[in-house]
């Protein structure tokens, strides 16, 4: 053996200095963004010393407001409904030797996952401004669905993952004592099942508040979400208010992230 | 002993009739607002445009198809091929293209440093590319032209450090946009490519060590190869989203270097040509369809060669 | 586990009280991005309680299609002068009869009897301006009040400049730029229309709209744009400085329409007559910094509008400036097919 005794196997030359460099890189926009949305200037290329006044402002503007109103609520809607619709359809599909159109389903739940959001969207809104011509409704039901049907896959994969994994003898012992299959469900899987359930809610509800294109396209007069007038205002005058907003967005999605960390942890 | 077995397939189709019934919701939601429309999005590729904007209903015409890759001259009506599709086309598979090599680039060594890590701090590397990936898009993007911009931290650094005396011009080009994506998309390159290099066996590799191979073969012909499954799989990761980016060329690109998704938009916006839209918009899926067939295909491969 | 999940199910009652709770009536406009004075929208749901909802549009092709799709919830919106006529054929527009409402003696009369809404049965005047260069005269110290600034730019300015989206203004600023007539249908001319832009484009940084931050800051350093979004970037920066091509520029006005499918249309009428009074009036000119059509709103404008050297024409440039028309369809078809091969 002519190796050296304290020869790493696992090294390659430069692959931690690249590592180092690509971590620094994915922090350093973001960092970049919370230092100007602490900055006291009006201009976005002046430093003028620390202040929360951004935030202040951004807090009471009314469009503001409304638009982060609005985003929470359509989250809030269309994770729930995709994460109902994504439990069901995970105890549909899983446990269960191939049946026909298994595939087929699972093809379905993917499909949001494979067709890009702009295709999605522009399909959208054909044909949703032709429904809304001839209903004359025109409100946030076309958002929630069109947010539950692209939330589906995301609420799916825990629970579909958490069901494949778990331990059947607690649900057979239930039968065995001549449980329903609804108590059985109702009393052990679905308590067994809240942790992945928890976890594919709140990857639904990030994912919901994170988009922009889809909403983009089926938002109505003054439904514009947070994404949605944000975008609007990148393209105009950027005031430093949009680095307040994008801020506390952050703030936001890493909370959640942080939360559904630990939930998907804590696995027994 | 045949009622038995038809007891039993009884109590099977039973199953199968609930398990319909329960993934229902679910099928019917993307149905409605996924799949529906894209089957009607098809038929509008075939009708003709209205004056301004939407289609003439039930009128067909082959027009929108045929302005995908063709246009009539203004001039002097000659039918040639519409170089501002090609253009666009062209750049929306190149830059995606380059994205997925610069992110491979990155994410490679950065898969494997992790992958390398102690098995109690390799959880919180991971996290820490997993809050960029959860983190909007959009923030991201703007977040990336604070960075980029004239005024931006690079361009104020480089110059108080002297290595420039007037900023660079990177926003509104395709350079932002390549950057851009990179930084946006990256995450998707790491994530798949640690899976797949953490379970690498590291015996193998000290096999190659054993056989007096240097760094550079034993990565080239055993980890490489080992890993590929990873590669692939964040190549297509980062490779189809790249392809539909309609968000980061809008913010970084200034309106003149437009991608494909951009290109749909302005079909179904100031264009006023619907049909044409919905057809880009079905070659884009198929662009999409193909990378994941390379896939499906590149997986079932190594699949069968490793069984 | 349990707070959870009734912190979920409160989050949730929370979220539909607060979508329910609303004003009295609501108001949705769609106006241009950056062109709607929040103090005035302010005082409008003051006066008359209404909750007031903007959304932006970028140029009058992008309205005009997100309304022709259907379903869009607006109820006012914006055009220009030269598309107002065709949202009154494709029946979009409410005649909603602004003549007889009770502000509409301030309108000044030199807007009354437009061409494109003969005694303003449609539409009431929102603001007006003219498209020309801005140009940063620390980068370019050489002749600005032509259109070659961006349609042949001196090298200094090569990849420095923003043109606006806007296909009309554009095109016609080139148009001009060969001598020929707007509307022109001559093939010789608008060849030559086509192949100047599309030499040009490569010049351009962008063709886009945040002018007002970034012609000020520097990322730009010529644009031709609208000349209010320059006064304003001329008062961030004092080096911007604004020319008339002397070639030829366009006059726009843009006017405040109700939506037929509109479904606050008592509001929209109120608001509609609200504009129309001076002091109103007036408030969105200082915002937007452009004229209005109204009598009577010079006096509540700020001092340094009535003489800024973008808002008023000098005498010498006067007869270079033209309102823009609505051509034939099939004219607008052509120039619109010269516009996708410039934008590629």
């Amino acid at each position: 053996m002519a190796r050296r005794r304290n020869f790493d196997i696992r090294v390659q030359p430069g692959f931690g200095l690249i590592a180092l460099f690509t971590f620094f890189s994915l922090y350093l926009p973001i960092a970049a963004l919370v230092a100007y949305s602490v900055n006291a200037a009006d201009s976005l290329s002046r430093w003028d010393g620390l202040s929360l006044r951004w935030f202040i402002s951004a807090w009471n503007n009314q469009a503001v407001q409304d638009a982060s109103i609005r985003s929470l609520i359509l989250a809030a809607w269309a994770a729930t409904f995709a994460t109902i619709a994504a439990t069901m359809a995970a105890l549909a599909t899983t446990r269960t030797p191939r049946y026909p159109g298994l595939t087929l389903k699972y093809a379905f739940i993917n499909q949001p996952l494979m067709v890009p959001e702009i295709v999605t969207g522009v399909a959208l809104l054909i044909v949703f401004s032709r429904i809304k011509v001839w209903t004359g409704y025109s409100g946030l039901g076309y958002l929630i669905l069109a947010h539950t049907a692209f939330c589906i896959p995301f609420a799916y994969l825990p629970i579909r993952a958490r069901l494949e994994n778990m331990d059947l003898t607690l649900e057979s012992a239930a039968a065995d004592l001549y449980a329903t299959p609804w108590r059985t469900f109702r009393r052990v899987t679905l308590p067994l099942l809240r942790p992945a359930i928890i976890a594919g809610f709140m990857l639904a509800f990030v994912i919901s508040l994170d988009d922009v294109v889809i909403t983009e396209f089926v938002k109505s007069g003054g439904q514009d979400t947070l994404p949605t007038y944000m975008l609007g205002q990148l393209r105009r005058e950027t005031s430093p208010e949009i680095n307040a907003i994008a801020t506390v967005f952050l703030a936001l999605s890493v909370a959640l992230v942080t939360l559904f960390y630990f939930v998907n942890r804590r696995r027994p | 002993m045949a009622s038995a077995s038809e007891t039993a397939r009884a109590a099977d189709a039973k199953d199968r009739r609930s398990r319909w019934l329960l993934s229902a919701p679910a099928l019917l939601i993307i149905f409605v607002a996924a799949v529906g429309p894209l089957f009607v999005m098809f038929a509008y590729s075939f009708m003709e445009k209205g004056d301004y904007g939407d289609v003439k209903f039930g009128i067909f015409s082959l027009d929108g198809w045929s302005s995908v890759l063709l246009a009539r001259d203004i001039f002097d009506d000659t039918l040639g091929f519409a170089d501002a599709h090609l253009t666009i086309f062209w750049r929306s598979i190149s830059l995606s293209f380059y994205t997925t090599l610069l992110t491979l680039f990155f994410g490679f060594p950065t898969a494997y440093f992790i992958a390398t890590r102690p098995a109690t701090s390799r959880e919180i590397w991971v996290f820490l590319v997993t809050i960029p990936f959860w983190t909007n898009l959009l923030i991201r993007t703007f977040a990336m032209q604070q960075v980029i911009r004239n005024e931006g931290l690079v361009n104020t650094a480089l110059i108080s450090v002297g290595i420039i005396d007037r900023p660079l011009q990177i926003m509104n080009t395709d350079v932002a946009i390549l950057l851009g994506m990179t930084y946006v998309y990256l995450p998707l390159m790491v994530l798949p490519l640690y899976a797949s290099i953490e379970k690498l066996d590291f015996k193998l590799v000290e096999a190659g060590y054993d056989l007096y191979a240097s760094r550079w073969q034993v990565l080239r012909r055993i980890v490489i190869p080992l890993v590929k499954p990873g590669i692939v799989a964040g190549s297509i990761l980062v490779f189809i989203p790249s392809l539909g980016a309609y968000v980061i060329p809008r913010v970084l690109g200034g309106g003149k270097s437009m991608m494909l998704g951009n290109l749909i938009e302005l079909q179904f916006g100031a264009g006023r040509n619907w049909p044409l839209g919905a057809a880009i918009s079905i070659t884009l899926m198929a662009l999409v369809m193909i990378a994941l067939l390379i896939y499906v295909r590149n997986v079932s491969r190594t699949e069968s060669g490793h069984g | 586990m349990k707070w959870k999940t009734t912190s979920v199910a409160a989050a949730l009652a929370v979220f539909s009280l607060a979508g329910s709770a609303s004003a009295e009536g609501e108001l949705n406009i769609f106006n241009w991005g950056d062109y709607t004075s929040a103090e005035l929208i302010k005082k409008f749901e003051e006066t008359h309680d209404v909750k007031v909802t903007i959304t932006d549009y970028d140029s009058n092709d992008t309205a005009l299609a997100k309304v022709r799709a259907g379903g869009h919830g607006f109820d006012i919106v914006v055009p220009s002068a030269n598309y107002v006529q065709i949202w009154v054929k494709e029946d979009l527009l409410l005649e909603a009869r602004p003549d007889q409402m009770e502000n509409f003696k301030n309108v000044d009369e030199r807007w009354v009897d437009v061409a494109w809404d003969k005694g303003r049965r449609y539409t009431v005047p929102w603001l007006w301006g003219l498209t020309g260069v801005g140009v940063n005269t620390k980068v370019y110290g050489g002749d600005i009040n032509t259109s070659a600034i961006f349609l042949d730019p001196p090298p200094e300015l090569v990849g420095k400049i923003n043109v606006a989206p806007e296909m009309n203004d554009v095109l016609f600023a080139t148009i001009k730029y060969f001598g020929a007539d707007w509307c022109t249908e001559d093939r010789e001319v608008l060849k030559k229309v086509r192949d100047k832009l599309v030499e040009a484009k490569p010049k351009w940084l962008a063709m886009d709209y945040s002018v007002t931050e970034k012609l000020p800051a520097g990322d730009y350093s010529a644009v031709y744009y609208w000349n209010g979004a320059i006064m304003r970037s001329r008062v961030k920066n004092p080096d911007i400085k604004f020319g008339y091509p002397k070639e030829g520029f366009p006059y726009f006005m843009d006017s405040v329409a109700i939506l037929k499918d509109a479904k606050n249309v008592e509001n929209a009428k109120l608001f509609m007559n609200f504009i129309m009074e001076p002091e109103n009036a007036a408030m969105i000119s200082a915002f937007a910094k452009y004229a209005n059509g109204i009598k009577g709103s010079a006096e509540f404008m700020p001092d340094d509008m009535k003489d800024a050297p973008e808002l008023v024409v000098p005498a010498e440039f006067e007869s270079a400036g033209e309102f823009l028309e609505t051509c034939s369809p099939e004219t607008q078809q052509l120039y619109a097919r010269i516009w996708t091969d410039v934008q590629k």
